[in-house]
């Protein structure tokens, strides 16, 4: 393989035309180029983080006060499941795939992803994804409601909304195989002369190891969904206990899957704030190789713990000590990145321009979410908890705060990078302080509300959670509107702005930093010596 | 049902357990919080470029990080002693005084006094909160949609051991003040168990979601006095209880219904 995409044929791939490209349309829909690719990647991921938002709103508008105001249960339920699957595919993961396009190559010195042509593929699936999505709310019975992880037989259920969802989340799925093939290869054979893998960004490590978690974990759900549909339309039993079944084997499949794609969500978050942290400490990152080797470990732990999400489905004395056991081990690596964080930033010389500030509160608000993650390691706590509001804070702490917080971090550290302007710094801080402040106002109630015994998935509840659930709401609506200041300082930038430089933050590292700003519509057509 | 910023207070040996084990759980995570951002936030403070601070140049130390990795496994080990011992006593359902099983059903509970003081007793218990009071068109109760037509009566001090099964989809059988939470799973059997250490009405709710009116199937147990619960169990009509081997084919056979 090396022979045949050695450096030197890297610059035979590009010939007269490597000057020109398609205008217009055609730019965006026969686009092969990883910049325009990533681009499209983001600005669907920002589009569907906008959809599940306001359903998102919807729900906190409906639990704002105690009784049925505006959603009748059905429809809840709708928004709950729909909220999570467009979150969870649409949103998070497009957007860390749009990172991987834009950065990959410029970090690794590679002029395109490896295979062009299938990357715009994996890009345009996503599109009749998300119609299929959002149109199941308008078939009869409306989209599925059987939660964003579809537990048979309540999947079985559902109307042809369900189908839809099965149907996207396949798209999905094969998208994500192909960005992942696409990755993988790209930077275990298109690295410039001189980077070995240990020389490589810590982006580029945490999206390799995130890529092979993907490759393992999407046909696992593929075959889940799959079997759901065929129980659905064909007669087969797979989760019927009256043909033979077992509704509990669903769970076992969907969340053998389903812990790894957690780390799928966080993992090359790591890789961001590892990036930004070292640049606005004006210090190297502290325990490189450690860290690595603690993304690895997580990567691998993902793989067996996964029946802590079913503590409650009565497995055996020795099934819940070893979940319980397994899934403790993990605050090891987990923390180990944390220290090399804040042994990074020690004795550095630290500016916190919102890149930064993103990247600390992330820091920040992940450990929390990470401590209320130990406590649910602990089986009966978790038994006690399952299912309760307790968990949905503190997922969101690891996804909101966590993801989505390391996904703006890296949108302000590189946007310089992709626009050619900076953006506007003020409003940028503003975005900061008021995400974080509402985030909390959200979510940090939830943790009581779950502790009193407040179940998730509620359309309604008692009167004694009325005052916390107030409070959610009321942050969830500062949280959303929040997010519209994030759209007016992307456009902003990328309207104009001052000029950006080719190092805007003054970095040491990277290799993204040696081209121009705005990056050219090819790069690195020559591979950089790396020494 | 009190438990603002807390776990509910325990009315179970478990759940005392739990409340303890939580609370240590808590005590020592808020002390590690404390001790690592301290040192965040006196970096912050302290190493500002603003300030006119020099970045250092060192970037590794294998004796930090071999004890940054060592000391939290050693934590966790604590944390895993700890918990065992409960995770054993949880699962164990040997010795019980009563047996009792909910069936989970789209949407309400049925339960079955299969063994020990009661046996034969079977009721359905649904939830009583008028629908004008979840409609906004009357006033909500004190114990609104907490509250049901039969609740499930036991004696204080008896460890009941709770049957589960379900009808037509997963549910869950949780009551927080006994520490109690237990998937209800159609054509399966689960079981666990509590031992209620005082007298009063202890309110839960399903657990997991089951469709539309999953928010509307609470559960409420009344603990009573031996004495008081033999003269409940003699007033009860007694009636064959459900066989659980029926209940499969009850759920092939029910028709969609969300």
């Amino acid at each position: 393989m090396s022979a045949v995409l050695g450096p030197q044929h890297g610059i035979a791939g590009h010939d007269d035309h490597a000057h020109d490209h398609p205008h217009g349309w055609r730019r965006w829909l026969f686009a092969t180029n990883h910049k325009d690719i990533g681009t499209m990647y983001l600005w669907f991921s920002l589009s569907m983080f906008f959809v599940g938002g306001i359903l998102a709103l919807g729900i906190r508008t409906e639990l704002f006060q105690p009784g049925l105001q505006l959603l009748n249960p059905e429809l809840f339920n709708q928004f709950t499941t729909m909220h999570g699957l467009i979150m969870v595919f649409g949103a998070i993961m497009p957007a860390f795939v749009g990172f991987a396009n834009w950065m990959i190559p410029l970090q690794i010195g590679a002029s395109d992803m490896a295979f062009a042509r299938m990357n715009n593929f994996s890009f345009w699936l996503l599109i009749p994804a998300a119609l299929l999505l959002v149109v199941s709310f308008f078939v009869p019975g409306g989209a599925t409601a059987a939660g964003w992880t579809l537990y048979a037989p309540l999947s079985t259920q559902m109307g042809i909304g369900m189908d839809l969802a099965i149907f996207a989340i396949h798209i999905l799925g094969a998208s994500s195989i192909m960005g992942s093939i696409n990755i993988i290869t790209t930077i275990l054979n298109m690295r410039a002369p001189g980077m070995t893998l240990f020389k490589m960004p810590m982006f580029v490590w945490t999206w390799l190891i995130t890529a092979y978690l993907l490759i393992a974990v999407m046909p696992v759900l593929a075959g889940a969904i799959t079997m759901l549909l065929t129980d659905r339309h064909f007669g087969t039993a797979f989760f019927n206990a009256a043909g033979g079944g077992d509704p509990v084997m669903y769970q076992h499949i969907f969340w053998f899957f389903g812990h790894p794609e957690v780390y799928i969500m966080i993992l090359p978050a790591f890789g961001i704030i590892s990036e930004v942290v070292p640049t606005f400490s004006r210090k190297k990152l502290f325990g490189y190789s450690s860290m690595v080797y603690a993304t690895a470990s997580i990567a691998i732990l993902s793989f067996v713990v996964w029946a802590h999400h079913m503590f409650t489905v009565g497995m055996p004395v020795t099934g819940q000590l070893f979940f319980m056991y397994a899934t403790m081990l993990i605050a090891v690596p987990t923390a180990a990145k944390i220290f090399n964080w804040l042994a990074t930033m020690w004795k550095g010389s630290l500016s916190f321009e919102t890149p930064m500030l993103f990247a600390v509160g992330f820091i920040f608000v992940f450990t929390m979410g990470g401590f209320t993650g130990i406590i649910l390691s602990v089986a009966p706590i978790d038994i006690q908890l399952h299912d309760t509001y307790y968990v949905v804070a503190h997922f969101h702490y690891v996804l909101v705060a966590g993801s989505l917080f390391a996904l703006f971090s890296g949108l302000y550290f590189w946007l310089p990078k992709w626009t050619g302007h900076m953006y506007d710094e003020t409003l940028g801080k503003w975005h900061f302080w008021l995400s974080m402040i509402f985030f909390n106002v959200t979510f940090f109630p939830m943790h009581f509300l779950g502790l009193a015994g407040m179940p998730r998935r509620y359309a309604d509840y008692n009167m004694q959670f009325a005052d916390f659930n107030a409070l959610a709401s009321v942050g969830a609506f500062g949280f959303g509107l929040s997010q519209l200041l994030l759209v007016y300082v992307v456009i902003k930038c990328i309207k104009g702005g001052p000029k950006a430089a080719d190092n805007p933050w003054g970095s040491q590292y990277g290799l993204e930093w040696s081209v121009p700003s705005p990056a050219p519509f090819h790069t690195f057509e020559t591979p950089p010596v790396v020494k | 049902m009190d438990g603002r910023y807390n776990l509910q207070t325990p009315a179970s040996g478990m759940a005392a357990d739990l409340y303890s084990l939580h609370t240590f759980m808590l005590v020592l995570c808020t002390i590690i919080f404390i001790a690592v951002f301290a040192v965040m936030f006196y970096s912050i403070y302290a190493h500002r470029k603003s300030k006119g601070h020099q970045a250092a140049t060192f970037h590794e130390s294998t004796a930090v990080e071999i004890a940054w990795t060592l000391i939290p496994l050693l934590i966790v080990i604590v944390i895993g002693v700890y918990a065992t011992p409960v995770v054993i006593a949880q699962k164990n359902t040997t010795g019980a005084d009563i047996t009792i099983k909910a069936t989970g059903y789209q949407w309400k509970w049925g339960y079955d006094y299969l063994k020990g003081e009661g046996e034969g007793i079977s009721f359905l218990s649904t939830l009583s909160t008028p629908e004008d009071q979840i409609r906004g068109i009357a006033p909500k109760g004190e114990h609104y949609l907490s509250e049901v037509d039969k609740e499930l009566v036991v004696p204080v001090g008896k460890k009941i051991r709770v049957v589960t099964t379900a009808n037509d989809v997963i549910h869950a059988w949780m009551v927080p003040a006994f520490g109690v939470k237990q998937d209800a799973i159609p054509g399966f059997v689960r079981d666990t168990w509590f031992k209620a250490d005082k007298i009063g009405t202890f309110r839960g709710h399903c657990a997991e979601l089951c469709g539309k009116n999953h928010a509307f199937m609470p559960i409420v147990v009344r603990v009573v006095s031996a004495e008081d619960y033999t003269k409940w169990v003699a007033a009860q009509p007694k009636a064959a209880p459900v066989k659980t081997a029926a209940l499969a084919a009850d759920a092939a056979a029910k028709p969609a219904s969300n």
